[in-house]
């Protein structure tokens, strides 16, 4: 019977650790929650910070982070979607398919900071982009490619075999069966990824501090070359800048739970829609 | 029709060297911006220097306190998410049923995208005055706060290697356990994770480098004083937290900037050495029990 007991022990002690795990969760919501919705209100989405920070709104932050997020999926979703459909269907085994995978790999584990490095010698300094939307897009889409190579990758190769099989043997080429079969099965799956690449960039902060944000902008930005106010940097911001802590603490609540809520809208879609997507080919 | 096929062909095969050309660009960045400090100080006393003082005259370019914080604050991170994660993914993968799993499963992956700039404030103004009126502590934002953060953080990175490495385990595995009499207790213990053992490893050691590399999270949460770590309670500067902090403040092109690249060239050997160690055990261990790797 003593081995019931430790078994006994043994399960709980698991539970206990899941149990913490969601329980950080949930304090994380509920303090974000309690002190965020207290400054969030209509004017807090519509208007321009005024006051040195201290009042008005964030329309022109979170403007700035649609902005960034979209620049970056645009840049890395055709570059990671074109990487996914040569190693899906078109790599030949073998030593340059290890090399890319590889890379990818490596990729996705260097640190953000280093990816904010990055963008400034090449994308501020170098091609001379300045510290605006465009370095900071670009910065961020390279940030995301790994992401979106290995969730469109997924996607491909959820697409049964059979169907490109059926196209080949219709007389299509290659390449038709991948725009009019493959593709068109397997788009579902690459959103999830692009959506989950929105979570992932709309929230880094490292890689934009030196090559695209800024803490205070005059209205909104012009052109893809002008600095640009983001949420996360604008926590960041209000955090350690500035000489109000207390009004500036309550703003960066705001913008805490703005962003929390994006996420977890984010993640909340594309888990369902992964969930939906996983039985679609098999019942 | 067969030239367009070519084009094709070839236009993916080229798009497909995309994330070489930008890894071989970031190291070639690190590498040429990194250089020039190292005409001034000799890479040694670079690494192992225990001052850190770039801005006084003369400035001193030491970041054995950077590193030693670095890894010090990943440790205690490591004490947080090892226990959590695993723990977390063993009840997931093993006891949770179908519909606790449902439930359970999304609740993580939540956690893990929630973006680290609200874990770095959440540890600002929650944890850190919890933790220093709880504990009676000089300031709160000192390396047990950050490494707490950074644990919480790290969690549903470990949970979900370490869950996939336990799904890879064979259901004959357990069932040959079963049928010679152990409990299922005794199952997960004896069979289970020792046979997922180095996949469990390969999700200690990527949470190790997502740690190590993390910026935002240390750069509010573990105070920011660049000294050698002594204790879990006082004030540290992390390498990430010097880049991020300093880099505004260096004058372009001069030897604070320089230096601030060879940090990050440093910073990135380091986690690019964590990757490859987990790439090298994750394929033995897929060979182990017959995938291919």
């Amino acid at each position: 019977m003593k081995k019931n007991i430790v078994q006994k022990i043994g399960f709980s002690f698991l539970f206990l650790c899941i149990l913490v795990t969601i329980l950080f969760l949930f304090a994380i919501i509920y303090f974000l929650g309690v002190n965020g919705v207290k400054v969030l209100s209509w004017g807090f989405f519509t208007q321009s910070p005024r006051d040195a920070m201290t009042a008005g709104g964030v329309a022109p932050v979170i403007l700035g982070t649609v902005y960034l997020t979209l620049g970056a999926v645009l840049f890395a979703l055709p570059l990671g979607l074109a990487c996914a459909i040569y190693l899906c269907e078109y790599s030949p085994k073998g030593y340059i398919v290890n090399i890319i995978r590889i890379s990818i790999n490596n990729l996705a584990g260097v640190p953000s900071v280093v990816f904010g490095l990055f963008g400034l010698a090449i994308f501020v300094k170098l091609f001379g982009f300045g510290v605006s939307i465009l370095s900071g897009s670009l910065t961020l889409g390279i940030l995301a490619l790994p992401l979106i190579i290995s969730s469109a990758q997924e996607a491909l190769t959820a697409v049964p075999h059979s169907l490109r099989e059926a196209s080949l043997a219709l007389g299509a080429t290659k390449w038709q069966t991948i725009k009019r079969v493959v593709l068109p099965a397997a788009l579902p799956g690459i959103l999830t990824g692009v959506i989950l690449s929105i979570g992932r960039v709309a929230g880094e902060t490292a890689p934009i501090l030196f090559t695209a944000a800024t803490f205070y902008l005059k209205g909104y930005p012009k052109s893809v070359f002008s600095e640009v106010m983001a949420l996360p940097y604008h926590i960041y911001a209000l955090m350690t800048e500035g000489s109000h802590p207390a009004q500036q603490t309550a703003i960066a609540y705001g913008c805490s739970l703005i962003l929390l809520i994006l996420v977890l809208l984010i993640s909340g879609v594309a888990i369902i829609m992964r969930q939906k997507q996983r039985s679609q080919f098999y019942g | 029709m067969r030239i367009k096929e070519k084009l094709y062909k070839w236009i993916f095969t080229i798009l497909a060297f995309a994330s070489l050309v930008f890894l071989t660009g970031i190291v070639i960045v690190l590498f040429k911006e990194a250089l020039p400090i190292f005409k001034k100080v000799k890479f040694l006393e670079f690494v192992m220097g225990r001052f850190w003082y770039p801005t006084y005259q003369p400035p001193e370019f030491g970041i054995l306190p950077l590193i030693l914080a670095s890894f010090w604050v990943s440790f205690g991170a490591m004490l947080v998410c090892v226990p959590l994660g695993v723990g977390s993914a063993l009840y997931l993968n093993e006891l949770a049923g179908y519909r606790q799993k449902a439930v359970l499963k999304p609740l993580v992956e939540i956690l893990a995208s929630i973006p680290s700039i609200v874990y770095g404030f959440f540890g600002m103004v929650v944890l850190s005055p919890f933790l220093q009126k709880v504990f009676h502590l000089p300031t709160g934002l000192c390396a047990f706060t950050a490494s707490l953060t950074l644990g919480i953080m790290a969690t549903p990175t470990v949970c979900s290697i370490a869950e996939d490495a336990l799904s890879y385990v064979p259901r004959s595995f357990r069932e040959a356990s079963f049928a010679v009499g152990a409990n299922r207790w005794q199952t997960l213990t004896r069979v289970v994770i020792p046979a997922a053992g180095s996949g469990i490893s390969t999700a200690i050691i990527l949470g190790m480098s997502r740690a190590i590399g993390e910026t935002m999270t240390v750069l509010m949460v573990a105070g920011g004083a660049a000294v050698i770590p002594k204790s879990f309670f006082e004030p540290l500067r992390p390498m990430t937290s010097a880049i991020a902090a300093e880099m505004g403040e260096a004058p372009m092109g001069g030897d604070h900037f320089h230096a601030l690249f060879a940090i990050a060239l440093v910073l990135f050997l380091i986690t690019f050495i964590f990757n490859i160690i987990a790439e090298l055990i994750s394929r033995r261990f897929r060979l182990k029990l017959g995938f291919s790797g």
